[in-house]
């Protein structure tokens, strides 16, 4: 009888969890998100900035996308599709690699304009931004 | 945790689905873009923002999706019409494969079939950006389902975060099962071409 009880509990206790994080997702969704006004994709990476004394950066996928084709940075360039698996430094881009194979003053601008990706408010964190309908997987 | 999240949005876009519906409601008109100033994102006092583009000088033109809809831009289109060339790669010796080829995903309960367009992607997107690490090629050897996507698995990798967003279900969803008289998995023949977003009819629960 116990142990009927006891699954009677835990079971009562998952629905209770359950229910919490889908008004928690529910919330999110309809109530904070949308107050997100970013463009649609917009990635911050915050991982180094700020604690060197920089902005965040911002990185806009609609003005890449414009200019180049996914498979360029994802196949190509190696960028991980997914935010927070690429661990990006300046010394890397200065040596060429992520944003540094096109950010070198050849193909785009060079490094030197560092305000025009270190241009986040402070405080941002490294995510995945845009008001769409369901947040998008990449906020978590 | 991340599927304790997912499984409670999967309830919710069930009952999302369940209601036919326009396949983004809103009004056509309407199409805004914020300022970068305004985005809540950009620092207004950075001193380079007006070097910046402003996302509607950019994208106001484009072929369009509701204004819900992630960029508003029908990027597929964008594309296909070359209204945007994009390039395809930095290194000359990089292989471009074009696939078209459409994948029929029968196994989606009561929602129509998933016509899945290779060609759409692979304009976009490498092989080895899906393939094998993520999809086998294989049809039907592949465990997708909502659950996983709106975790942020398979189609969820982009959709939802870069791509159309996962409330769009009629955007995969759209083979009538019903009416569909050939083969599951892997289509014969050139892909079903689709129509501009705002165009494309919505399929029914059942049909």
């Amino acid at each position: 009888m116990n142990n009927v009880l006891g699954i009677y509990m835990k079971i009562k206790a998952l629905l209770v969890r359950v229910g919490i994080t889908g008004l928690l997702a529910v919330t999110a969704n309809t109530v904070i998100m949308p107050a997100a006004q970013a463009e649609y994709a917009d990635v911050v990476l915050n991982r180094y900035a700020e604690k060197n004394g920089m902005r965040p950066v911002i990185y806009p996928h609609w003005f890449h996308r414009i200019r180049f084709r996914c498979k360029v940075c994802h196949s190509e360039l190696g960028f991980e599709m997914r935010v927070g698996a690429n661990d990006i430094t300046m010394g890397k881009i200065i040596d060429g690699q992520y944003c540094g194979m096109c950010h070198n003053g050849e193909i785009a601008w060079s490094t030197e304009h560092c305000d025009r990706c270190h241009s986040g408010k402070p405080g941002l964190k490294t995510r995945i931004y845009g008001g769409h309908g369901t947040s998008g997987p990449g906020i978590w | 945790m991340r599927y304790l999240i997912g499984f409670c949005l999967l309830l919710s876009m069930a009952a999302w689905a369940a209601n036919p519906q326009p396949p983004s409601g809103g009004s056509v008109e309407g199409r805004t873009w914020k300022p970068l100033a305004d985005d809540d994102l950009h620092d207004p006092g950075n001193p380079a923002l007006g070097e910046l583009q402003q996302p509607g000088e950019a994208m106001a033109a484009f072929p369009k999706d509701f204004p819900t809809i992630g960029n508003q831009v029908d990027w597929v289109r964008a594309l296909e019409q070359g209204v945007i060339v994009p390039r395809t790669n930095i290194f000359p010796d990089t292989h471009i494969e074009v696939l078209d080829l459409d994948i029929i995903m029968d196994k989606t309960s009561q929602m129509p079939m998933v016509r899945f367009p290779h060609k759409a992607h692979t304009q976009w997107l490498d092989c080895s950006n899906c393939h094998d690490w993520l999809f086998k090629k294989k049809a039907g050897a592949n465990p997708v389902n909502m659950f996983a996507i709106l975790a942020g698995e398979y189609c969820g990798r982009c959709h939802g975060a870069v791509a159309f967003p996962l409330t769009e279900c009629r955007r995969c969803h759209s083979q009538a099962r019903r009416t569909f008289t050939g083969e599951y998995g892997a289509q014969k023949g050139p892909g079903k071409p689709f129509k501009p977003v705002m165009q494309q009819e919505v399929i029914g629960i059942n049909e």
